[in-house]
């Protein structure tokens, strides 16, 4: 009988469930493994940094649909994939990590690079494994992708022995999952289902407020068909953004602290939310004692422990988001399509009254709204947008026009700042044939940006639009308008960093726009480039803020405009 | 307020630190938490007393960990709880006879006796072990362990009236 080592029995189980790209950096525990994948069809794309791994990973889960994969070594390599991990449990990504270890012999005597992984991952996955028999590498590699996928999505970090990846084995292909704890409810409740219907059909001012769970359970088209059926406008939360078309008369834009006037306002006035695939998030509600006061609600999620967490539901469903709405389609059956002539009169004054707005002076400096929209005019909107976490997210989120998911990847709940360039790495990884355009800020940027070396080097030509304001921008932002201006900690240094010279000395294309003008013979230029990553850096406005925006803590009835309302 | 959880478990290494780690970052106080196996090799069971002011959060959260198979909130009617102390009491030739009767009424068995101290194990309930625990305080305890609280549900009334009939 032909006998495998552990090692090779890891890199067989992850062809087995399909893999074809990893992203990784190798070290002493992990170092068994790295061999056999040397000659596995499966992709290694060898990142500077393991954060950055895992965050390729995830950008590649949110791109594509299917699990990311990362792997790291023992100690530093596992700890440094924590951030990751955190952020793709807040934003139920599927991701699969895979962590080397000190032989077991050596495990709990603080051997050289040994970090107890399982216990430090623990509240940062949804479950992870330490395999302590080379027999369960097949099952257990099998079960992380099951669970890493299905249900509410999110990380499963497999923690291997390096003694156990050396051990002989003979292989076995995975048996039925052996899982009595964990069975997902993906089918609503036919009752549940009903009553949410007969209160939607009694609502006179109804919104669908939708986020992440609509994309991560390819719901897009039926949530589509019910808006329409029912004549029920959507806002999308920053998670959703693009699960439902931005172009599309119903669409309100994303809600919540810095949402669009008509979403947040919908939202309050609101006697009906329809909440699918979304958790209520602080970023949205506000002090949730003010949020929606006269709405009752029906909420939809597939994770039970999200219904009635915030905010007491009505209706709940536990289900499937497309699931959901289609035995919602059903039930709604052949009822004519409601008017709702006043609610939706109502809601286009708002939008006529309180539109977005910034102003860019031809010979003034650049404003970043201007850059979101001269990329998406340029693009065609046809790119996946990429952002980290700050001003230059809010902007993007706001002003650049969704039509389709998984074209929008950010990190919503942990707020990750240097999530955007390992990200993009990662989409453009899985989705080599589309336009992946990250949005960075400065302070994000220079978290991670040297996995821009990786993109370069792997041939993975992603494009950062790259916001200098030479701050901490958000930060910024606050300790203007709730620290007297007192800019403590959070100015990174004007003319800090030559970002054209920076990007041309990690093998990228380097452009820079000082003026609104360069803004689109930049971008222009950007889209030429091909071979090789491109950085653009766009000098902004260095006092631009983000608006609308709602006081952290705040009743949502008072949106900020812009400074005028300040 | 304080809830009975049982919860049936994997039998797993890990598995108490997965719990307990859960209910200390959700903000949920454990009381006391007793975990042995049960009949069905490869499971055991947890008997958790959480401090929350209300359960349905605590459930579901649990619920999460792929390793929990099963949650029942255990309702003190309709539930059986025991709980086994071991308490030292300062007792000398003066007082050893007084302390022996209390513990008669409480059944309550000796099961140390030294020159200065007896001492006792009890099991009960919860309230039954607090009242002995009360009225040999003023003898003076010297230590004292308890095991934390087991129980398991009652058979249900109906279906045991049925049997009977």
């Amino acid at each position: 009988m032909e006998t495998i080592t552990g090692a090779e029995a890891l890199i067989r189980a992850l062809e087995y469930e399909g893999v074809d790209v990893v992203f990784g950096v190798p070290g002493g525990a992990i170092l068994p493994a790295y061999d056999p994948l040397y000659d596995s069809p499966i992709r290694h794309i060898l990142a500077r940094h393991e954060q950055g791994a895992g965050h390729m990973a995830e950008g590649y889960a949110w791109a594509t649909g299917r699990v990311g994969v990362c792997i790291a070594t023992s100690g530093p390599g596992a700890t440094n994939l924590v951030t990751a991990l955190a952020d793709a449990l807040m934003d139920s990504v599927p991701l699969v990590a895979i962590t080397g270890q000190v032989p077991t012999g050596a495990v709990g005597n603080d051997a050289f690079q040994e970090a107890y992984t399982t216990g430090i991952t623990m509240p940062c996955t949804k479950h992870n494994y330490f395999v302590t028999d080379p027999n369960d590498i097949a099952n257990v590699v099998h079960e992380a992708f099951h669970i890493a996928s299905s249900g509410r999505p999110g990380p499963v970090l497999v923690d291997l022995p390096k003694d156990i990846l050396n051990a002989e084995l003979v292989w076995k292909d995975p048996t039925d999952l052996a899982l009595p704890g964990y069975k997902p409810t993906t089918e609503p409740h036919h009752r549940r289902i009903r009553e949410a219907v007969q209160v939607i059909d009694s609502a006179e001012r109804p919104v669908l407020y939708v986020g992440g769970g609509i994309i991560k359970a390819n719901a897009s088209e039926a949530l589509r068909a019910f808006a329409d059926a029912t004549n029920i406008p959507v806002v999308t939360t920053l998670m959703g953004r693009g699960c439902f078309p931005d172009s599309h008369p119903l669409a309100l834009g994303m809600p919540g602290m810095h949402g669009t006037y008509t979403a947040t306002t919908s939202i309050q006035k609101s006697d009906l939310l329809i909440a699918l695939g979304v958790r209520f998030d602080d970023r949205v509600t506000g002090d949730p004692q003010y949020f929606a006061p006269e709405a009752k609600v029906i909420h939809a999620d597939i994770d039970p422990a999200e219904i009635s967490k915030v905010r007491v539901a009505d209706v709940p469903i536990v289900g499937d988001a497309k699931a959901v709405i289609e035995a919602m389609i059903e039930a709604w059956g052949d009822r004519p399509t409601p008017a709702r002539r006043e609610w939706l009169e109502t809601i286009h004054r708002w939008q006529r009254d309180h539109p977005l707005h910034y102003e860019q002076s031809p010979d003034g400096t650049i404003k970043p709204q201007f850059v979101i929209e001269e990329l998406h005019r340029i693009t065609g909107g046809d790119a996946i947008l990429v952002s980290g976490v700050g001003q230059h997210q809010m902007w993007a989120s706001l002003h650049w026009k969704f039509d389709d998911p998984r074209r929008w990847i950010n990190s919503g709940g942990l707020g990750t700042m240097g999530f955007a360039v390992p990200a993009a790495v990662g989409a453009k990884a899985g989705m080599p044939d589309e336009l992946v355009f990250a949005v960075d800020g400065d302070g994000c940027f220079q978290m991670t940006f040297q996995e821009l070396i990786t993109a370069a080097v792997d041939g993975i030509p992603v494009k950062i639009a790259l916001f200098n304001n030479s701050q901490h921008g958000m930060v910024t932002q606050w300790q203007k308008l709730f620290y007297n201006g007192r800019l403590s900690g959070s100015q990174l240094g004007e003319n800090a960093v030559d970002y054209v010279k920076l990007a041309e000395a990690m093998g990228c294309a380097g452009l820079r726009a000082e003026t609104p003008s360069e803004v689109a013979p930049a971008i222009e230029k950007s889209l030429t480039i091909n071979d090789r990553p491109v950085v653009i850096e766009f000098v902004i406005d260095r006092d631009e803020m983000v608006f609308p925006m709602v006081p952290a803590g705040g009743s949502n009835d008072i949106v900020l405009m812009g400074p005028e309302d300040l | 307020m304080y809830h009975t959880l049982s919860v049936l478990v994997e039998d797993k290494s890990g598995v108490l630190a997965r719990v307990s780690s859960l209910l200390a970052r959700r903000g949920f106080n454990i009381h006391s938490l007793a975990v042995g196996p049960t009949a069905d090799e490869g499971m055991s069971r947890m008997t958790i007393v959480v401090e929350a002011p209300e359960l349905e959060q605590v459930k579901k959260q649990l619920h999460k960990l792929v390793n929990v198979v099963k949650i029942t909130e255990l309702e003190p009617d309709r539930s059986v709880e025991r709980e086994i102390m071991l308490v030292r009491v300062a007792a000398s030739v003066g007082s050893r006879s007084e302390a022996l009767e209390v513990a008669a009424i409480f059944k309550a068995t000796a099961v140390d006796v030294g020159a200065n101290s007896i001492t006792f194990q009890v099991t009960g309930t919860p309230s039954k072990i607090n009242d002995f625990l009360e009225l040999v305080r003023p003898y003076g305890i010297v230590d004292m362990a308890k095991s934390g609280r087991i129980a398991l549900g009652r058979e249900p009334k109906a279906r045991k009236l049925k049997a009977i009939s």
